[in-house]
């Protein structure tokens, strides 16, 4: 294939990407050639989270996927997770908990806690932590955002949607 | 630059002599590094993240051996049932990155970059893996101490695609322990794997970051050889333990570096071997596990 064009799937809809030098990170083509700024960039090199994206039902960097090879995966980002314009659970949670300061990490832990929950419904305390080990955040010291998490993790089993 | 999505290995392998250099990527995590930060780095590249032969793993027919293909991500090693088959590689695979690394990054991947950091290549090498290349001409099988020649060196050709590794299923203890300024998303210092193998009589130690490739600790494993025995459970003086986290310690050449020193990395690897000892020690006697 060569790499004038390529059809990316985000969120459901089919995305053509044309003219794009074939080494972009699936990072800067969500941001910057499909309009979708939701997900951030950081580092660029896989240390902090805050570009997270579920690709084919895994959280990954972004930054770290070379878009062109994205080609036939579903990818889901922030923007992506709400079926009716309402924020999510743990979006919900993580504003109720006050996991929320500057902002920045917030969409790709949003993203990172979405993948643990709907792959592990009652994570411990432990489980948490490793499944955001990946996203950093400088202003909060985590523990709003761990009670964010076990907020949402509750309010999923109190609903029955386990 | 041109970007390859191979389907098959087929494919993969009539890509790579067309595109003589190119590069193979996996899940991008090494390479998208590098292409982020020098963007002219990087030219062809050959994709191989929809080659399902590669994300394969099996147990072999006399249920001796497993091998495990080279794009396998390593949070699948972490999970049942690789976790329980080759137990080293899981302990090593939980500490690669984090969970968004972990989804992409693979064996095939580590032995490609050959990082002396590497996360897996020590326990490739304590277990005496055996590393499969394929090429459009034929294969050939390497054991992994004669893949890895140097930092970022290996002996991959460029028209060859690593296909997988074969693993021995052994029954002892195995353990992997690396040092780090963090718990998580960090780069080994030092890391140590140790395998116990009570039906074949054998202790091995591989350690990582301390020399420009992994280091097998053969004078150290002859000298544990001479003084215990190492059939069925271990039974280890802490004064031998100690001596044999020592030893193992002289085999590798650390250097100073902004991650460590080369002073610390040989007390951490001494101070790794001799409690990955004590731990196949424990797991023998049903202490531990």
């Amino acid at each position: 294939m060569s790499n004038e064009f390529y059809r990316l799937t985000v969120n459901g809809v089919r995305h053509d990407v044309q003219d794009a030098w074939a080494g972009e990170s699936l990072l800067y083509v969500l941001r910057e050639r499909l309009g979708l700024p939701g997900t951030k960039g950081a580092c660029e090199q896989g240390e902090c989270g805050s570009c997270t994206v579920i690709m084919d039902g895994e959280a990954v960097c972004s930054c770290l996927v070379m878009a062109a090879t994205a080609v036939e995966a579903e990818i889901t980002t922030v923007e992506g997770l709400s079926s009716n314009d309402e924020p999510t659970d743990v979006q919900r949670a993580f504003v109720e908990a006050g996991g929320v300061q500057c902002g920045f990490c917030t969409p790709g832990l949003v993203v990172a806690v979405h993948s643990l929950l709907d792959r592990n419904p009652e994570p411990s305390e432990l489980e948490i932590k490793e499944a955001i080990s990946g996203n950093i955040c400088r202003c909060t010291g985590y523990g709003r955002i761990f009670a964010a998490v076990e907020q949402a993790r509750d309010q999923r089993r109190a609903d029955g949607r386990r | 630059m041109t970007v390859i999505n191979a389907t098959s290995l087929p494919e993969v392998l009539s890509a790579l002599r067309r595109h003589p250099g190119a590069r193979l990527v996996q899940g991008g995590t090494d390479v998208m590094v590098e292409v982020n930060f020098n963007r002219s780095s990087v030219h062809d590249v050959v994709a191989l993240r929809r080659v399902n032969e590669l994300r394969r793993w099996h147990v072999d027919e006399d249920g001796r051996t497993i091998r495990i293909g080279a794009g396998v991500p390593y949070s699948e090693m972490e999970r049942s049932p690789l976790r329980e088959l080759v137990p080293a590689l899981a302990q090593a695979a939980r500490t690669v990155g984090s969970p968004q690394i972990r989804a992409a990054g693979s064996l095939g991947g580590n032995l490609g970059t050959c990082s002396p950091a590497g996360d897996g290549l020590p326990v490739l090498s304590a277990l005496d893996a055996v590393v499969h290349l394929q090429s459009i001409d034929g294969s050939r099988d390497l054991p992994v101490h004669e893949f890895m020649l140097g930092v970022k060196k290996n002996a991959r050709r460029e028209d060859e695609v690593i296909v997988a590794v074969t693993l021995p299923l052994l029954t002892g203890f195995q353990g992997y322990a690396k040092v780090g300024t963090r718990n998580a998303m960090v780069i080994s210092a030092a890391s140590a794997c140790l395998v116990h193998d009570p039906v074949g009589g054998s202790l091995r130690v591989a350690l990582g970051a301390v020399a420009p490739t992994v280091v097998r600790t053969r004078q150290a494993e002859a000298w544990l050889t001479s003084r215990i025995s190492l059939e069925g459970p271990l039974t280890v003086p802490p004064a031998i333990a100690r001596e044999f986290g020592q030893r193992a310690a002289q085999e590798c050449s650390p250097i100073d570096d902004h991650r460590s020193t080369a002073d610390y990395r040989r007390h951490a690897v001494a101070v790794l071997t001799e409690r990955l000892l004590l731990r196949a020690v424990d797991y023998g006697s049903g202490v531990g596990g």
